[in-house]
């Protein structure tokens, strides 16, 4: 016969399950953190949206902090936290580099125009490659690039006040910025 | 509404990421059968991750179409299945990999097929030691029969 | 009003559902035949309230009724009568109300059909019925209320998904859950032996086609499932081990297990508490099935939409139910452990095996559906686990329980005895590897060594099959339909395996684009384009491309493929163009517009692809001709209080 404390193991094994679905319910499957935390922000020469015949580069903003911000007109959420960039733009000293994500320049021009432009420099991704390269896979996405040309952080998601407060600005004291 | 307005809006609206509609290339990427076996393997293997759960060989969007595109490349280039593989997570971590890594945190992944299946054939080899010797004392007569 | 009305009636459920529960359980426990009759009467009512209350939703999607917040979210003006009903069950709420529909259902039926069970007994399985459906009508209540309104009322509603507006909307569901809901009466029926405490050795007997039942809707829901995958997502593929699938699919496995393992108990009186555990687990994994699904836990495909609180609810529900189970398990199956014996390759050490490896690919498929949430809940950042790890794993389970199928259908009962199946078997061995060499001669371009294991396996299954129907050839009439059903349900097995091995080797799959006139040639078939023309449809517009097939001059078919841009908006449908033969489909899908007339388009080949469900079909058409076996028929009704 089998011993009866055997019986008990499919109500243990139950509660450690339960116990991990708990937790899984307050995580969310769907957000992937970027393995580029912590590495160098990898660099990119694209067509300047304004005038594509000259050309905007990350390499030259190395040796202090900057935003790197994906977006696109055809982005509901890009379109919820232009409010936030041009408040992080006009009050706090970081420069934020725009990356236009698979957009028409024409669309993208006057969206700038009529909601207000928070970038110091604005990139035409229209192949994708480089936002492959920053491991983008939704707009909007923002990212914190250090002064030492270290990805430091990346927000996925339309930006918010809180977000910048609690994720961004910790990390940007850390850096003396 | 006329034709060229439906391709035009449909057209755009396949630019826009997470459609339903097919993931479909324009033509065959590679004319070499081998080549391009391989690159439909590995886009089966990719995970698009704008989508609900879809690779990017079954998802259209535009994310996925991007990927399908690099991955040619790469393979143009000659690069091989783990280069490609490791390009893909430099960017975008494990979560892409349809085939989860061999690591030490996927042992017990890898291991629980063979695992379970090796407790479980030991466990009905020890029963049913067991209850052979249990029919040596048993005295019914019961004369098997292969009906249910 | 009328939702109103639906909601009251799903209140007044909920009272008959908790009296059901309490005159079953404690009258059981108290002796008294009133407490338990009235439980048998609770269920009548509870059945009839939970139908107006469903009726009185379907009432308001005929209406276009957009107050209601479900039917607003899930209908639409222009959505036609036929999807306006079956998207009552289109969404979360709506699903659950069925649900608690079915759960009435299935009591109601082992009312009326249980008499020969004694009254204690049934109704402590009614009562335990009723604790379940106290859960799902509390759950509906307090977090997915159906007739929630909306105001002011919405002008126009959202409309059903327009992937779920195909006829295969109006069988898959209510199908899967008549074999979800259906796990719980087996469920119920342990529970009740668990209460009792002594052996009701009949208990087997009596729970033995109602798991058969349950068994066999929910492989006519996976299957139905599986098919319509297979033409509605425009990919051609018929499984892909998404979460919802596999949430799914590890209960049919378990109930599979289940019915073997009932056999075993129902004959020699064995297995019992493991027989037990098999039942309490089938219903469970048939809850956290729900619970994945429904609660935002995994990402799929599939997924209703979610939310945190009604996760932890059905988490809960789940704590309670599986943990109460299993706690009745633990405290009380140890007494119920018999003693017997039985040879090392007897009837029954064959079945053993067969529960040791579906339980084994029931646990690997949790592992492996659960694993990315198992990291991500301990820090160890996020994977993905897809095809390409299921179908290697879970070949490491299968391949021995087919092989081991073969001999398993002969042995007899107790004692090894193979030998009158043995020579019959070594002869069809041979034959079987030839066949499947000639099979992939005649029909494919090239020699797979998979495909010819796999054909091999499913072929000399086939053939093990048609062994005993044939050695008892001179006395068909008198054989039970038990065997005639398990004959069938192997015989499906087989057969599904060679439609698995044929789809899974030689599928072509093939990307290209080609302007009106032009012709594309797939394995022999001329596929030429014939442009295009545009279509409309009750709530859509599309683009129809279609296709003339010919074989070596000989036409085929003529297919046709729509790109479909539906009135409320969201993202264009493809829907494919299919030709069915008995020997491969032939699948087309229309791409983009590439300009100037010319077209992108998906050609697919898929050989041997319809015995995969015709295979799962037989598998359940199996199970329904056992449970027409004599033994199970109803018996003249007992004096129920005698049996007391």
């Amino acid at each position: 016969m089998m011993h009866k404390a055997l019986f008990v193991l499919p109500g243990v094994g139950f509660i450690l399950l339960a116990v991990f679905l708990v937790r899984g319910l307050f995580l969310d499957p769907s957000r992937i953190p970027s393995p580029l935390i912590g590495a160098p922000a990898p660099q990119f020469n694209l067509p300047d949206l304004g005038d594509p015949s000259r050309e905007v580069t990350n390499l030259s903003w190395t040796g202090s902090p900057y935003l790197v911000n994906v977006w696109g007109t055809w982005c509901a959420g890009c379109r919820e936290e232009h409010e936030v960039l041009l408040d992080i733009a006009r009050n706090h000293e970081l420069p934020i580099l725009g990356i236009n994500w698979k957009d028409q320049r024409e669309l993208a021009l006057r969206w700038l125009a009529e909601l207000g432009n928070p970038y110091s420099a604005v990139g035409a991704d229209l192949e994708g490659r480089v936002a492959i390269d920053w491991g983008v896979y939704g707009a909007p996405e923002t990212f914190l690039v250090g002064a030492d040309g270290r990805v430091l952080w990346k927000h996925i998601g339309p930006l918010t006040v809180e977000a910048w407060r609690d994720e961004f600005l910790p990390r940007l004291q850390g850096q003396g910025g | 509404m006329r034709l060229r307005g439906l391709c035009l809006t449909v057209w755009l609206a396949l630019s826009l990421p997470g459609g339903t509609a097919l993931a479909i290339d324009s033509e065959a990427a590679f004319a070499d059968p081998a080549m391009q076996a391989r690159y439909e393997n590995l886009n089966r293997e990719l995970r698009c991750l704008f989508c609900q759960n879809q690779s990017i060989a079954d998802s259209n969007a535009t994310l996925a179409q991007d990927l399908r595109r690099e991955v040619r490349d790469m393979m143009a280039e000659g690069r091989d299945d783990a280069d490609i593989r490791a390009f893909m997570t430099a960017r975008y971590g494990d979560f892409v990999l349809y085939d989860p890594p061999l690591a030490p945190r996927t042992w017990l992944l890898w291991a629980a097929p063979g695992l379970l299946v090796m407790i479980g054939i030991l466990a009905v080899v020890l029963v049913i030691r067991r209850r052979a010797r249990n029919l040596g004392d048993e005295t019914d007569g019961l004369q098997g029969e292969g009906e249910p | 009003m009328i939702p109103e009305l639906g909601h009251f009636a799903l209140v007044l459920s909920l009272l008959l559902a908790l009296s059901q529960s309490w005159f079953g359980l404690v009258g059981a426990a108290r002796g008294r035949v009133d407490w338990m009759r009235s439980a048998q009467t609770s269920v009548a009512g509870q059945w009839l309230l939970l139908l107006l209350s469903f009726a009185a939703l379907v009432w308001s999607f005929i209406q276009f009724d957009f107050s209601v917040a479900y039917v607003a979210n899930t209908s639409n003006s222009l959505l036609p009568l036929f999807y306006r009903i079956a998207a009552a069950w289109g969404g979360h709420e709506g699903s659950l109300l069925l649900w608690a529909l079915i759960l009435a259902s299935w009591s109601a039926a082992i009312v009326a059909f249980s008499r020969q069970m004694p009254l204690p007994f049934r109704s402590r399985v009614l009562g335990i019925l009723g604790l379940v459906s106290v859960g799902f009508i509390l759950f509906m209540l307090f977090t997915s209320n159906p007739f929630d309104r909306l105001i002011p009322a919405a002008p126009e509603g959202r409309d059903l998904n327009p992937l779920l507006q195909d006829f295969a909307l109006a069988v898959h569901p209510p199908t899967l859950y008549l074999g979800y809901v259906g796990l719980a009466v087996p469920f119920a029926f342990a529970c009740a032996t668990l209460l009792e405490g002594r052996q009701e050795v009949d208990w087997a007997r009596w729970a033995r086609p109602w798991t058969l039942m349950a068994w066999l809707c929910l492989t006519v829901g996976i299957t139905l499932g599986s098919w319509w995958a297979y033409y509605e997502l425009g990919w051609g593929g018929y499984w892909f081990w998404d979460p919802v699938e596999n949430a799914s699919f590890m209960p049919w496995l378990m109930a599979t297990a289940l019915v073997h393992s009932l056999a075993v108990t129902e004959k020699r009186g064995l297995f019992r508490s493991w027989t037990l555990l098999l039942a309490v687990s089938a219903f469970s994994l048939s809850l956290l099935g729900t619970f994945l699904v429904r609660s935002g836990v995994l990402v799929s495909v599939h997924a209703f939409a979610t939310d945190p609180s009604r996760g932890l609810f059905i988490l809960g529900f789940l704590v309670a139910v599986i943990g109460g189970a299993l706690t009745l398990y633990a405290w009380r199956a140890p007494a119920l452990q018999a003693p017997g014996g039985f040879a090392p390759t007897s009837r029954e050490a064959f079945l053993l095996f067969n529960n040791a490896l579906l339980v084994a690919a029931t646990g690997l498929i949790l592992v492996g559906t659960l694993y990315p949430l198992f990291m991500d809940a301990l820090g160890l950042g996020k994977i993905s686990v897809g095809p390409p790890y299921f179908g290697v794993a879970f070949l490491v389970p299968m391949v021995p329980l087919l092989l081991l199928m073969v001999f398993g259908m002969h042995a007899a009962w107790k004692y090894s005895r193979l030998g009158v199946a043995k020579r019959p078997l070594f002869i069809l061995l041979p034959v079987a590897l030839l066949a499947a060499v000639g099979l992939i001669l005649a029909g494919y371009d090239h020699f797979s060594l998979a495909a010819f294991a796999g054909f091999g396996v499913a072929l000399w299954l086939m053939g093990s099959s048609l062994i005993a129907p044939w050695q008892r050839r001179d006395r068909w009439r008198s054989l039970p339909a038990g065997f005639w059903g398990m004959t069938l349900a192997h015989f499906g097995v087989g057969l599904f395996t060679l439609g698995v091995t044929g789809v899974e080797s030689y599928r072509i799959e093939r990307d290209l684009s080609l302007a009106p006139g032009e012709t594309a040639t797939l394995m022999g078939y001329d596929f030429r384009f014939d442009g295009t023309r545009e279509v409309q449809g009750p709530n859509y517009a599309a683009v129809e491309g279609s296709f003339t097939v010919t074989r070596e001059g000989e036409p085929v078919t003529v297919l046709t493929s729509q790109k479909r841009l539906y009135a409320s908006g969201g993202n264009p449908m493809t829907e494919a163009g299919i030709h069915v033969s008995p020997r491969r489909d032939l699948f087309v899908a229309l791409g983009e517009d590439l300009g100037a007339g010319k077209w992108s388009m998906r050609l697919q080949y898929k050989p041997l692809i319809r015995y995969v469900w015709l295979g799962a079909l037989l598998m359940a058409l199996g199970g329904l001709v056992a449970t027409a076996d004599r033994r199970y028929r109803v018996q003249p009704a007992e004096e129920e209080g005698a049996r007391a």
